[in-house]
């Protein structure tokens, strides 16, 4: 018994919060933040000057929007939500409009889904297809968050309508992306490719957002080569792009080369979703340092819960479960990411905690949803594998 | 040549290399978020006095008022002394507290820094004196939402040994926080209350109680219940049970809603089930028939599990923890009394009579070990046996 009152003693002692230990520091010289950016970037030099310039002229339309797909670029390829305020607020004037201007909306819906407010999105696209609905950059956009969704046959239908509205490249880049998480997985990627190496001159951005394609589809048909190689070759494009970056690590992470996924991320964990994936390669390796990073992403996740966000449950789930041993709390999260968003690393973090959990209820049912939707992925496959072996 | 179409509003440079880029928006490129803008504002009320700290930024003051003098993309705490006084003003220029609507103005007392999991922060040390001890008081946060509306103001609020929080966003930037005394009594008798209704409501808990009392008027000779004799005996057998299995279950709440100890609830519901099935068994084939006392502790540890899911689902008040769960316990043990007391008058009465010694003895005990093997199999197999 009093050794019970001492755990309970102490446990009323661990659950008053720790307190925080402010400080003055000694020297003038000591550096206490790095910007992401210098204010002398070029990119940042324009944005800033374009951004006074809206500050003198905050209703006019077309600079806010200017400013606005700065920013939210800027956003997508540093993973940094900052950014998606800083549009926000340059659309401010428009914001709250229940049928903005076509290029408030747009950005509005990517903004949206960038939160997993994916209805909200749609709602917008959906107003957007109705005044215009051959609004090319519209349709590309509801496919991408109609795919996100799962929603594969929605997706193809916007995808088929960008024929004949934008490049072909762009259309066909949609179509075998949808194609590919719904049964035609190789033959997607067999036909991706060889538009890619038809069509040399396609813009960069074009080529990367192709070739990352490819490397997912790669990835997930088990031609592990050919997957590192589009890795590569999109990162030469764009090595700063976070999503890439995170898909490579994952790839690498998966093959059993931690070592080369810390390399990878080691300079990106800024970002949780990297950091999550450093953590992943650490522990990996049985590195020492492996506590101290998992007690960071669990303070990142703590501050992220705290202000109510609900758009890292993915890789809270991922974190939960390999870095946290508490499979039970991984499947509550994947299953409130699945009701949101079923990319297939979506179902990967869902089906390893079902089954960790010894869920088999959810287990089943994922298993009944990659049956109806025929999503391929070796993963997937391979972990339903351990679950029958032999079957 | 396509795209060209849609970019036909765009005349600038920028204009084209964004739409273009727009393309490539569309990718699933929100999982792997920094932190977001987040301030964490603590504000303590002690009478008419305010003291507060307010934890903000270093990259986003650098955004309002800017920080980084020599442009060379890292701030040192030489830049940000320079800048004490205008971080000051711009911050209090977007805080406003005021008790019952009478302002309370604020001053910095310190500046210092803090790491918080995403980089650098600027602390703000300060005290607000109000005009009269507050009732209410009213924050309004509008720090950053001109420049970053997804920015939030997290605030703890510390008053009379409570804490409770806040989340201020541009959407609601102004909130009134009341501060009346809370009252402990009511919250006492809201957690009796629960504990209470958890055994009325607790189907197994019940049965269990009930095999266990069933044979309380009665005593065992040889292979046969006999009624019981002494009045006094049968209720201190009675207490016995009831005691153990409160003082158990007691135990176990209480280290698992201080997450002391914690176990899955498929595992918990199925021994749950498993103890029913005993508790009845032993009345039919009885190995424990003096003690069962015992069985009611052993079991009653399981039977906390369960309990302590309802309590942890609907959340502890941290400052009033200990009562709040004395206040859960001893609601338990009113339910369970209840139970007795309308159990026992009756089973008292009807003690010497065939049908209470046969049918309800065995028969009772027999549908009861029946109805809780089907649980069992539900539970533990996580099937539906019955509707």
């Amino acid at each position: 018994m009093r050794r019970h009152l001492l755990l309970i003693c102490w446990c009323l002692a661990l659950a008053e919060p720790t307190a925080a230990a402010p400080f003055v520091p000694v020297d003038d010289a000591q550096v206490l933040e790095r910007l992401p950016f210098r204010p002398t970037d070029p990119t940042v030099r324009e944005l800033r000057l374009l951004h006074a310039q809206l500050i003198l002229q905050p209703d006019n339309q077309m600079l806010a929007v200017a400013v606005a797909r700065r920013y939210v670029e800027l956003g997508r390829v540093t993973g940094d939500p900052r950014y998606a305020g800083y549009a926000q607020a340059a659309l401010g004037p428009w914001w709250h409009l229940a049928e903005p201007p076509r290029d408030v909306l747009l950005l509005r819906a990517t903004l949206h889904q960038r939160v997993h407010q994916f209805d909200f999105a749609l709602k917008d696209l959906a107003l957007a297809l109705a005044r215009n609905p051959r609004d090319a950059q519209a349709r590309l956009t509801r496919a991408t968050v109609l795919q996100v969704r799962g929603e594969y046959e929605a997706a193809r239908q916007d995808c088929e309508a960008l024929k004949g509205l934008t490049q072909p490249l762009i259309a066909l880049t949609c179509l075998t992306g949808v194609n590919a998480s719904s049964g035609k997985l190789r033959d997607s990627y067999r036909t991706l490719r060889e538009a890619l190496a038809h069509h040399p001159e396609a813009e960069p951005s074009i080529q990367a957002w192709m070739l990352a394609g490819l490397a997912e589809m790669a990835a997930r048909a088990g031609f592990a080569h050919n997957a590192e190689q589009h890795f590569k070759a999109a990162l030469a494009v764009d090595p700063a792009d976070q999503y890439l970056v995170a898909a490579y690590a994952d790839f690498l992470l998966h093959s059993g080369r931690a070592r080369e996924a810390q390399e990878l991320v080691k300079m990106h964990t800024r970002a949780d979703g990297l950091l999550l994936r450093y953590a992943l390669a650490l522990k990996a390796q049985g590195s020492t340092s492996t506590p101290e990073v998992v007690e960071e992403l669990r303070a990142r996740f703590d501050a992220s819960r705290l202000r109510g966000d609900r758009v890292h449950l993915r890789e809270e789930a991922r974190y939960e479960l390999h870095l946290d041993a508490d499979p039970r709390t991984a499947l509550e999260l994947a299953k409130n990411n699945w009701a949101v968003q079923k990319e297939p690393a979506d179902a990967r973090i869902l089906l390893e905690s079902a089954l960790a959990a010894n869920d088999f209820v959810a287990v089943r049912s994922l298993q009944a949803w990659l049956a109806e939707s025929h999503l391929e992925d070796v993963q997937l496959t391979h972990l339903l594998e351990t679950m029958h072996p032999g079957g | 040549m396509q795209s060209k179409g849609i970019c036909m509003t765009c005349r600038s440079a920028i204009c084209r290399g964004a739409l273009l880029a727009a393309f490539l928006l569309s990718f699933a490129d929100n999982a792997l978020a920094h932190k977001a803008s987040d301030s964490y504002l603590t504000l303590r009320v002690v009478g008419p006095e305010v003291t507060g700290q307010w934890d903000i930024a270093l990259r986003d003051m650098d955004l309002a008022v800017g920080l980084d003098a020599d442009e060379d993309g890292a701030i040192t705490w030489g830049e940000v002394r320079n800048r004490h006084a205008e971080v000051a003003a711009y911050a209090f220029a977007h805080l406003a507290l005021a008790a019952d609507g009478n302002p309370c103005p604020a001053a910095v007392t310190d500046h210092l820094i803090d790491h918080h999991s995403d980089g650098a922060y600027a602390v703000l040390r300060f005290t607000a004196h109000c005009p009269r001890v507050p009732a209410s008081l009213d924050v309004t946060y509008r720090l950053l939402f001109d420049l970053d509306p997804q920015h939030r103001g997290l605030l703890q609020l510390d008053y009379a040994g409570r804490v409770r929080t806040a989340i201020f966003s541009a959407e609601s930037p102004a909130q009134s926080l009341i501060l009346a005394e809370p009252n402990w009594l009511r919250q006492f008798a809201e957690y009796l209350n629960y504990g209470a209704w958890h055994i009325w409501t607790g189907f197994d808990h019940i049965l269990f109680l009930l095999s266990l009392l069933l044979p309380a008027v009665l005593v065992r000779t040889g292979v046969a219940w006999q009624p019981a004799t002494g009045f006094r005996a049968t209720l201190l057998d009675v207490l016995k049970v009831v005691t153990a299995f409160t003082i158990a279950h007691s135990i176990t709440v209480t280290l698992v809603a201080l997450n002391v100890i914690s176990l899955p609830s498929r595992l918990v519901e199925s021994a749950i089930a498993v103890s029913v099935v005993l508790a009845a068994l032993n009345n039919i084939y009885p190995l424990v028939s003096e003690r069962r006392w015992i069985l009611a502790f052993a079991f009653g540890l399981i039977h906390g599990f369960g309990f302590a899911s309802v309590l942890v689902d609907l959340g502890l008040p941290r400052a009033a923890l200990l009562s709040a769960l004395v206040a859960f316990n001893l609601g338990v043990e009113l339910g369970q009394l209840s139970i007795v007391a309308l159990f026992l008058p009756f089973a008292w009465r009807l003690r010497r009579s065939w049908v209470y010694r046969r049918v309800t003895v065995y028969g009772g005990s027999a549908a009861v070990a029946t109805l809780a093997l089907a649980w069992l199999i539900e539970r533990a197999l996580d099937l539906r046996l019955m509707s």
